[in-house]
């Protein structure tokens, strides 16, 4: 083999030998022949007579060097090109079409394979699972529960089926003494959670046991963005202190550069000291995270978990006013799933919708492509059966429209993958933040290989259908048929009308997706969500340290005086302040018994969402108050035993919003019965597509609350409502009125409740854009699709028109004639496609709000807006054939 | 018979080896040898003649290199290589086997 390439390398210089050696052997016959007698000139003509044709012998001697097939392809491919190149036209548009079909599909191909086929970037990350639990016995309660603390002891020394487990939760604090205070993200972990991620610090060590118990010195470790930005990737800082939340902390290490905790970036990783002594049953705010022992699968490590849960019943200490029967009844069993399912959470099937659509454009894109080709070869198809005729295989023709198809592919695919490249780009510096693993995205191998073989299997696929038409003998059809006769038969229009049809069909299927999701875009819009103007509510965190200030009251306090600076502020309608604001996501929520109910023992009473407030919250929110009255100062300085309920939870325990007043309800049998003296409208607070939660609201100050002889909202948000939320001059002042309070406090999470809005659409949003754009591309493509067909059969029946023209017949009604031939295929297109989305549909139905998948208004809509197109794209080239003399039309060709 | 033979398929090759084992000629005297050999017996097509020699040089059993004539005609030289001579010395054996058999065969129908 090596000696052919060799050959090849210098083919130009042994193809002149070869012709230089032929032209020697004749010199040397005509020498010869001169010397028997010849004349120079009958001796020259009597050699090459003898020799035979010179060109075809030095073509065999060259050919015995080729590697036949792969020189035939590179001739092919390079006639393939030739031939593009001479139809600019029609090579644009099919390279757009192709490119912007093949772009996309990788585009979305990269982000699922980087989100949903890549593992996660830790050593064997197939082993690690989150540890969830559910309770089908807890009324109203259908999510998974998280661990307890306890449930931490219980499963790190007694299963079976992991090699390490640890339990982690996220907070915040604040860090002085390095410029100026911040709030910083932490995430708490205890011994076990990074050692089961199986990443060692860049710096320094890991956590220890020794680390999480109480009593030894507190350390810390840094994330490596936070050590480049606040000590510029100094190494020294590693055994220093830092003043976290008023109090030293040691720094034993750096976390590496590319390492991502799950789901979290935070700054700070701190370990989480449980006091065993003091721990109970219940509390389940902590996060699972275990490595299984190889070769253990996910349902051994769950019937690990379920033996162990009854054990982990018997070994605590209930809480305060608990029974056990209590966690008897909830019937709590293990839920654990891989990690990866819980990093990408329900994104998953978004992306798989959005991989479906684009797919479908690309097949529409595909058909437009097909139907060019279709015309093309039409018109060649005399060149084809005079080539036949000539003597060439009908396979070589086949081969050679395969492979222009296929190079249009191919360069159609690098094209796209070029745009794909910069839409990536584009993609990961405004996407969603709500993508999970969003900086993993990116051209991956994998990725190349998909844009590849998408880009050949769309080749192949419209490279197949002109071949299947006209690269077959029919030489005399062809040959005869020679353009004069009068139309086309009906076979001949039907590959192309099949096209046309299934890329209406295909365009339906679209539309209608994006249909659903504009409707539920609406849905959305139109519900009353609780709050008014959430552009002009201005939330900013503030979280007061006991190290600072210790005295419950005097937080309160001083979270009233912040309240009084901030009211001052020009263009403030009013101030609150609340443990959360609406959408934040962080929320308590427990079990709320009603004096007037009769429970049963162990019977447990139904969650309800927890909000801890001080007055005026609801007027901040923009909540109306639908009974009684709000909170007052003196509810919370006197600690007085009252609460406000929502809407919805008044109308479920007692039937109307003014029943609820003067009831009495509590968390538990340890804390006092306390008053229900108002009732606010219920507040979609998990996000506008979730249902209202059914909430109570607590006073920020107040007496007796889980196991806290007095309990104050430390850590909180200011709510302030007004028309300038949101301008850098107002948060400027709005940072100071807080800091002449107290100026050791960071002030953190600066955003607008329109800001959480936006964030809990984007995955609608993200779906809606999407959709959006296939269903607009997939109009466009099936419009051009329809003009192009009607456009050909007006040239093609031009000699028609003319003579049933002169023969009579009105312009009107042949411009009827063609725009119906448009609108059957549209309306054949409109049936199938239907069909197809009535399936389809149900896909994305976890998508949609409100809307049914089968929503009639969505359907009829896309069904007229494409007849519409099909009737306009078929009325301007109807109305040329309209236009058509006769004279000249009979006189053509 | 018109007094020409057809070559045998397969039989060019040994003759252009088994000529080219009494020095190196070119592709002109390789054809004159086997003809004048053979008594003229033996045409051989240069359509076939230089094919064969490309074959054969790719195959490694003979080299090539440009030179020039007694009549100082510049041309292409073949001469056998060492894994050419043993190519001959099998081609050789084989031939010998195929015409025994091929006598054997014929003689035993007479």
């Amino acid at each position: 083999m090596w000696k052919r390439l060799l050959w090849w390398w210098r083919r130009k210089q042994e193809s002149e030998e070869i012709e230089e050696e032929l032209r020697a052997h004749l010199a040397i016959e005509a020498d010869q022949r001169t010397a028997q007698g010849s004349s120079p000139q009958e001796a020259r003509l009597a050699a090459r007579r003898l020799f035979g044709n010179q060109a075809r012998i030095a073509e065999e001697s060259r050919d015995v060097w080729r590697v036949l097939w792969l020189e035939q392809l590179w001739q092919d491919v390079r006639f393939g090109v030739r031939a593009l190149w001479h139809s600019p036209g029609f090579t644009f548009i099919a390279l757009l079409t192709l490119a912007i079909g093949v772009g996309a599909n990788t585009a979305i191909f990269s982000v699922v394979n980087s989100v949903l086929i890549q593992p996660l970037r830790y050593p064997e990350a197939g082993r690690l699972v989150a540890v969830w639990q559910v309770a089908p016995g807890l009324p109203n309660f259908t999510g998974k529960l998280n661990c307890a603390p306890t449930m931490y002891f219980t499963y790190r020394e007694q299963n079976r089926t992991f090699e390490k487990f640890g339990v982690w939760s996220t907070g915040g604090a604040s860090v002085t003494g390095v410029g100026d205070p911040e709030q910083l993200h932490v995430v708490f972990v205890t011994y076990g959670v990074l050692d089961a991620l199986g990443v060692q610090p860049a710096v320094g060590r890991r956590f220890s046991e020794a680390d999480d118990t109480p009593g030894t010195e507190e350390t810390v470790i840094l994330s490596d963005w936070y050590w480049q930005k606040r000590f510029g990737g100094n190494a020294s800082v590693v055994g220093s202190t830092l003043q976290v939340d008023s109090r030293p902390r040691r720094v034993i290490g750096v976390m590496p550069k590319d390492f991502e905790f799950p789901g979290n970036l935070p700054e700070l990783f701190m370990p989480e000291r449980l006091e065993r002594s003091k721990l109970f049953l219940g509390n389940f705010s902590y996060t699972g995270l275990a490595r299984l022992k190889p070769g253990v699968t996910i349902e051994q490590a769950n019937a690990d978990l379920a033996r162990m849960i009854p054990i982990w019943v018997d070994s605590w200490p209930l809480p305060r006013g608990f029974n056990k029967a209590f966690f008897v009844n909830a019937r709590l069993s293990p839920r654990i799933r891989a990690l990866k399912e819980d990093v990408v959470g329900d994104i998953g099937q978004v992306l798989w919708v959005l991989m479906g659509t684009i797919g479908l454009v690309l097949l529409i894109a595909c058909a437009n492509v097909a139907n060019l080709l279709l015309v093309r070869a039409g018109g060649r198809q005399q060149e084809f059966a005079i080539r036949a005729a000539l003597g060439a295989g009908w396979g070589r023709i086949a081969r050679e429209l395969l492979i222009e198809s296929l190079t249009l592919g191919v360069l159609g695919g690098v094209i796209g993958l070029g745009l794909a490249y910069a839409s990536l780009r584009v993609f990961a510096a405004s996407g969603p933040d709500t993508l999970p693993r969003m900086s993993e995205i990116g051209i991956a191998p994998l990725v190349l290989v998909f844009a590849l073989a998408v880009s050949l299997a769309s080749g192949l696929l419209f490279g197949l259908i002109p071949i299947l038409k006209y690269a077959r003998p029919r030489i005399a059809a062809a040959l005869g048929g020679g353009g004069r006769t009068l139309s086309q038969s009906c076979e001949r229009h039907r590959a192309r009308n099949t096209l046309v049809v299934v890329q209406v069909a295909l365009a339906l299927v679209l539309l209608v997706g994006s249909g659903l999701m504009i409707r539920t875009f609406q849905a959305m819009r139109n519900i009353a969500p609780g709050f008014t103007n959430p552009g002009n509510i201005q939330l900013l965190h503030v979280s007061i340290p006991e190290g600072q200030v210790k005295e419950p009251d005097r937080v309160m306090r001083m979270q009233q005086e912040m309240e009084g600076k901030l009211a001052v502020i020009p263009g403030v309608e009013t101030v609150s302040f609340a443990a959360a604001a609406p959408l934040e996501g962080f929320y308590s929520s427990n079990v709320v018994y009603a004096q007037d109910k009769v429970y049963t023992a162990g019977e447990i009473a139904p969650i309800r969402s927890f909000r801890f407030v001080a007055p005026g919250y609801l007027k901040a929110v923009g909540t109306p108050l639908i009974a009684g009255r709000d909170f007052t100062w003196t509810d919370l300085y006197d600690r007085l035993d009252v609460a406000l309920v929502s809407e919805n939870m008044a109308r479920e325990m007692w039937g109307d919003p003014a029943a609820a007043l003067g009831r009495h309800i509590r968390e538990g049998a340890g804390e006092p019965w306390r008053e229900v003296v108002g009732v606010a409208a219920d507040v979609h607070s998990e996000g506008i597509p979730r249902e209202a939660p059914k909430t109570v609201y607590w006073p920020a100050l107040m007496n007796n609350f889980r196991g806290n002889q007095v309990q104050v909202t430390r850590g909180g948000v200011f709510l302030v409502r007004s028309s300038r939320a949101g301008t850098e001059s107002f948060l400027k002042e709005a940072r100071e009125a807080i800091w002449s309070i107290n100026a050791n406090l960071p002030v953190f999470q600066v955003q607008t409740v329109e800001d959480l809005n936006r964030q809990s659409m984007a995955r609608t949003s993200l779906t809606l854009v999407m959709l959006g754009i296939a269903g607009g591309m997939a109009l466009l493509l099936g419009i051009i699709g329809i003009y192009g067909v009607i456009s050909y059969a007006v040239t093609q029946r031009t000699r028609e028109i003319g003579i049933r023209m002169a023969l009579g017949a009105r312009p009107g009604e042949l411009q009827r004639m063609f725009v119906r031939d448009g609108l059957i295929l549209a309306e054949v297109g409109v049936a199938i496609g239907a069909g197809a989305a009535v399936g389809l549909s149900r896909l994305m139905k976890s998508l949609l709000f409100e809307v049914s998948p089968l929503d009639p208004v969505t359907y009829a809509a896309v069904a007229v807006v494409l007849v519409t197109s099909a009737v306009l794209a078929s009325y301007l080239p109807a109305r040329r054939a309209a236009a058509v003399d006769p004279l000249d039309a009979l006189r053509a060709e | 018979m018109s007094g020409k033979l057809d070559l045998l398929q397969g039989t060019l090759d040994l003759l252009i080896l088994r000529t080219l084992q009494w020095g190196p000629q070119h592709g002109h005297g390789i054809g004159q040898a086997i003809r004048s050999r053979s008594d003229d017996l033996l045409q051989v097509e240069h359509g076939s003649l230089y094919p064969a020699l490309h074959r054969l040089r790719r195959e490694g059993w003979i080299e090539s290199e440009w030179g020039v004539t007694e009549n100082n005609q510049r041309a292409k030289f073949y001469r056998l290589t060492a894994t050419g001579k043993k190519q001959l010395a099998a081609e050789e054996t084989r031939w010998k086997l195929f015409v025994k058999t091929m006598g054997r065969v014929l003689r035993s129908q007479e």
